[in-house]
């Protein structure tokens, strides 16, 4: 699946989207394995009430199921208009 | 959604002329405003698709709730200067409430559902722009 991130998410993590082979039932469990990976990682992921979470292009929370996603994105609260 | 500028009173004029038995058009636009420590410019980032899905989405819940005829949302990214127009939206109905009030309707939606980002840049460095608790308070109004 594609794993996106936008705004402070992508500089903290350093490139706009990763390609991820994951077993992760849920948002929650893909967050635990990016976490895992390295420090910059960690670091954009460290406080999860900060981030907002799009499943499909669709605003979901972090318990949304993964079967059948194709692109989930990372990013922190929305400043339009 | 577009980098380019938009011209509001072409694109407010074009909007009336499209319409039919509607006797209000209401227009908001939305300017890029200075801050204390000088602005150099506003970076608007976005998720391409899913803002065109959202904007539809907001639209279309807003047809929902009002009488409208037609709705348009006009939204730039990229680098903008102050006093550049950022956005724009505009609204029609048969009366003037339905139109006023979608109007703050989509703007409210759009400010803290569509997924856009923006970064103040001045001499010192650059930020993102928090979201503000009034924006998403703003929501339970409706």
């Amino acid at each position: 699946m594609d794993v996106l991130y936008f705004a402070w998410v992508r500089e903290r993590i350093g490139h706009p989207k990763d390609k991820v082979e994951t077993g992760a039932a849920t948002v929650r469990e893909l967050v635990a394995e990016l976490r895992a990976r390295e420090a910059r990682y960690e670091a954009a992921f460290a406080d999860l009430d900060a981030l907002r979470v799009a499943v499909d292009q669709e605003l979901a929370d972090f318990d949304a199921p993964l079967a059948g996603v194709r692109e989930v994105a990372f990013f922190p609260p929305m400043t339009g208009g | 959604m577009q980098e380019a500028a938009f011209d509001l009173g072409a694109e407010v004029n074009g909007f009336a002329a499209r319409q039919s038995g509607m006797g209000a058009v209401v227009s908001f636009t939305g300017i890029v405003r200075d801050i204390a420590t000088g602005l150099e410019a506003m970076q608007i980032e976005h998720y391409p698709g899913m803002t065109e899905k959202a904007l539809a989405g907001i639209a279309k819940e807003a047809q929902a709730r009002w009488s409208l005829g037609d709705v348009l949302v006009i939204h730039r990214h990229g680098a903008l200067r102050p006093d550049e127009m950022i956005m724009m939206v505009a609204t029609s109905s048969p009366h003037r409430t339905d139109a006023f009030q979608a109007a703050e309707f989509l703007m409210d939606y759009l400010k803290s559902r569509a997924p856009f980002w923006k970064k103040e840049v001045t001499r010192d460095g650059a930020d993102w722009v928090d979201a503000r608790d009034a924006d998403e308070d703003a929501l339970s109004r409706w």
